[in-house]
């Protein structure tokens, strides 16, 4: 019986981890015969309650590409709860649930699935990302689930007829692409030219579209880069070294924040001096600022930014003025205080602007059916710069964007019109229409 | 410590399954032959196992929800995936942290086969998976015979970091970062129009897994899986008893890596997709994490460390979502819940799941298993001989 002590101990342990995943089973049903009580007064649409819809999204919040993306999901969720306590969208307040997904498509499907099953939304809105919602566009509309604003600029999102219930919301890298290469042609006539980008699709419809508008002749290099090279100690200097020797005097880049902060330091070190032109993606000057110093411990900060050309599609975060930037100032300061407050927080809050405005197009009784109509019906005006596209023949987002200039202080201002294009190579670049964007207030829910 | 050598299970577990062996003498080939029951025949009760587990998993599957299905298709692969590796490192003694690029290469096979304009049957495609992945396996395991302990944790490691590469280098072919989508259709018409997906999906991974049970449970109870042991146990006495070290080491892998292709090839099915973002170093040391959760080298243990695999995740982010904390906390919380559930289990029951099943077993028997050792140390159960 000696021998008994020890394992009696050992066997009450192991009876409560065998407990322990038991109530892990248990948990996880009770919770999903809650998603089960949520119709009710609305004639049973999933996610719809006399005094609610619900929503959901899936975002990187931990994990390599959390960093900045992770901010996206609390901003809307901040903004909803102000539109919530303005009364709702009519009358029923939004709950938004976001899910992490590591940037990890098999996650991507695991939390989709969850949140369509088990959940019960009524849409997702927002997902993240090219690799990660590239998984579940084929479920979300096999299912009919409206799956709107997908938070990338590929084109893939945009596909009416293959894919009804999905749409884009930001500009796509090659709307990008075509105002920037046009912008670098009027401006910088006569200059030798290189590129700097992602290889993969981010990169390569950024890439598309600046050869649409550049003569061939003034492209002196063009680089890729993968995003591996990043964390390694020699970086992306083999790039910057060869768009150095051929020269180039303006270096136009489709690159994520840490690739632009790399790409920047890289520059002093090896004495190279060229204007700098860069994707909208990244070049968020609080994003920038913290990851120069981060990289140069210290050493450097927001004065590398000084003149660097790039574009918004939304009012910039370091002008106070703007009412846009006041109203999401004011809910980022009473809802989320200490999340920094820069580009990705003011894009969850101006998507879920737009979602609002879509939920209230739909009607007092909103159906999936009635949200995909309001939203094909369009017309849309938020805090955007340029007009949405919305239609019944085009699922995508913003038609263009406004070129910016960087200071050397972390802030920006714009420089030229607004300007609106297709996604077509050959599409013309025209000035958006002036009243293109709306006020904070024309809503009920944004007073 | 009492505590029961891990051989002695993985043994006990590989052969039966459910202690009857335990009880039965040991069968002796020869004029005895003729005097035994049906049940006495391995493969007779394996299969009995099998139907009767089959018969619950179809209750199963048809009395939970849509989303409780799509679940329990997750884990008929990860069983698939954590009893090919309790094999190759409980069975064999080898340790592998690359099964999640094994699984790529299966994934991968899945994916291209079922973009084709008119694609294969299912159960087809996800032959050729194994077989890709044997192949890529005979490779890896070939290599992996000359190497011992931290270098051979090294090489695989490797190649479940290099792999994923491939993607990128033929991002024509494979789809890059982005990586392919997998349709494989509604389920059969025969079961009628509203059945569900999740159901189809969850019975496609089950069946792969009962087969694949049934298959590595009779290998480890044949003159195979006896061989296996010998190797584990000491090199120098099985090549000294006629077994060929190596080859049954590389025989070993390939057995293994079949399991993760048919894994990888039916996580494309259920998920819909292959990227080289569902493959990473984390996916190899989550089915090492499962393998050893569940007890090393037992098949029970295989489904309990597959359960664990998608319940703990599953449970630790419900059970955080319940708290109004602060982003940063609340969406790092079911890491932390999840390593912490770990080092629990492993406290608690260091020989894994089915090391606490067995005991608490034992406790009800109002016994405490002890094992048999001999001398040496080594289990008497696998020097045994039953040629």
């Amino acid at each position: 019986m000696t021998r008994r002590t020890p394992n009696a101990r050992l066997q009450v342990l192991a009876g409560l981890a065998a407990l322990s995943l038991a109530a892990a089973c248990g948990g996880g049903s009770g919770s999903g015969d809650g998603g089960d009580k949520g119709d009710g007064a609305s004639a049973n649409v999933p996610g719809i309650t006399a005094t609610t819809v619900t929503i959901g999204a899936h975002y990187p919040l931990t994990g390599p590409a959390a960093p900045g993306y992770s901010e996206i999901g609390p901003a809307a969720e901040a903004m909803y709860k102000y539109i919530n306590e303005n009364g709702g969208v009519n009358g029923r307040s939004i709950e938004f649930k976001y899910k992490d997904d590591g940037y990890n498509p098999a996650n991507t499907v695991d939390v989709v699935k969850q949140l369509v099953l088990q959940d019960k939304v009524f849409a997702i809105v927002g997902g993240l990302g090219t690799p990660t919602h590239s998984k579940v566009t084929n479920y979300l509309n096999n299912q009919r689930v409206p799956d709107l604003f997908v938070a990338s600029g590929a084109r893939l999102w945009d596909q009416p007829d293959k894919h009804p219930y999905t749409t884009g919301w930001q500009p796509d890298y090659l709307i990008e692409g075509k105002i920037l290469g046009k912008y670098v042609k009027d401006n910088f006539a006569g200059k030798k030219v290189g590129y700097l980008y992602q290889n993969d699709d981010f990169g390569k419809d950024g890439v598309e579209g600046l050869d649409s508008q550049l003569d061939a002749a003034s492209v002196v290099d063009k680089q890729p880069y993968e995003t591996s090279q990043l964390s390694q100690p020699t970086g992306i200097a083999p790039q910057l070294s060869a768009l150095k020797a051929k020269g180039a005097e303006v270096v136009v880049t489709f690159t994520i924040p840490a690739a632009t902060a790399v790409a920047l330091l890289t520059n002093a070190k090896i004495g190279y001096k060229p204007q700098m032109v860069v994707t909208n993606v990244g070049s968020d000057p609080t994003t920038l600022t913290g990851l120069l110093g981060k990289f140069s411990k210290g050493a450097v900060g927001a004065q590398l930014l000084d003149g660097i050309i790039s574009d918004s599609y939304l009012p910039l975060t370091s002008d106070a003025a703007d009412p846009w930037i006041s109203l999401f100032k004011k809910v980022h300061d009473k809802y989320i205080p200490n999340l920094p407050f820069d580009g990705n927080v003011e894009y969850g809050m101006a998507q879920a602007i737009t979602f609002a405005q879509v939920l209230n197009g739909a009607g007092k009784n909103p159906t999936r059916q009635s949200l995909m109509e309001s939203l094909e019906k369009g017309g849309f005006k938020g805090p955007g710069v340029t007009p949405l596209r919305f239609s019944k023949d085009s699922h995508a987002g913003f038609t263009g964007v406004r070129i910016t200039k960087l200071d050397g202080k972390g802030g920006a201002r714009f420089l030229q019109e607004a300007q609106v294009t297709t996604d077509e190579p050959s599409g013309a670049i025209e000035n958006a229409p002036s009243d293109a964007q709306g006020k904070p207030g024309d809503d009920p829910f944004t007073k | 410590m009492a505590d029961k050598p891990v051989e002695e299970l993985a043994h006990a577990d590989l052969a039966d399954g459910n202690n009857v062996q335990a009880t039965t003498p040991s069968p002796v080939v020869g004029p005895s032959l003729s005097r035994r029951g049906p049940l006495q025949y391995t493969l007779v009760r394996h299969l009995g196992l099998a139907v009767l587990g089959g018969l619950a998993l179809l209750l199963l599957t048809s009395s939970v929800s849509a989303y409780r299905d799509f679940q329990i298709a997750n884990v008929g692969y990860y069983v698939v995936a954590v009893a090919g590796l309790t094999v190759l490192t409980g069975l064999n003694g080898q340790i592998s942290l690359g099964h999640g690029a094994l699984m790529m290469v299966g994934a991968y096979t899945a994916a291209l086969l079922l973009q084709r304009e008119d694609p294969l049957p299912v159960t087809l495609v996800l032959v050729l998976c194994v077989v890709t992945a044997a192949a890529v396996g005979a490779l890896v395991g070939a290599a992996a015979a000359r190497l011992r302990g931290p270098y051979l944790a090294g090489a695989t490691l490797a190649f479940a970091v290099g792999l994923p590469g491939l993607t990128s280098h033929y991002s024509g072919r494979l789809g890059g970062d982005n990586g392919l989508s997998v349709s494989t259709g509604p389920p059969p018409e025969s079961l009628g129009f509203d059945f569900p997906g999740e159901r189809w999906q969850a019975w496609i991974t089950l069946s792969a897994a009962l087969i694949t049970l049934l298959l590595l449970a009779n290998l480890s109870t044949s003159r195979v899986g006896r061989t296996f042991r010998a190797v584990r146990d000491d090199e120098v006495s099985a090549e000294l008893a006629g077994i060929h070290v190596a080859r049954t080491q590389v025989l070993a892998f390939v057995v293994s890596a079949a399991c993760a292709g048919l894994a990888g090839g039916l996580l494309a099915v259920v998920s819909g997709q292959a990227t080289p973002g569902a493959f990473s170093v984390a996916l190899s040391l989550s089915i090492l994490a499962g393998a050893v959760l569940g007890g090393l080298g037992s098949l029970a243990g295989a489904v309990y460390g597959a359960v664990a695999l998608v319940a703990l995740p599953s449970f630790s982010s419900s059970t955080s979502d319940r708290f109004d904390l602060g982003t940063d906390v609340k969406s790092n919380l079911p890491l932390l819940v999840y390593g912490a559930l770990l080092v629990v289990v492993m406290l608690a029951a260091p020989q894994g799941l089915q090391g606490g099943v067995r005991r608490l077993l034992g406790l009800f028997k109002g016994r405490t298993p002890s094992p048999v050792r001999n001398d040496s140390g080594t289990d008497v159960s696998v020097s045994t001989p039953e040629r």
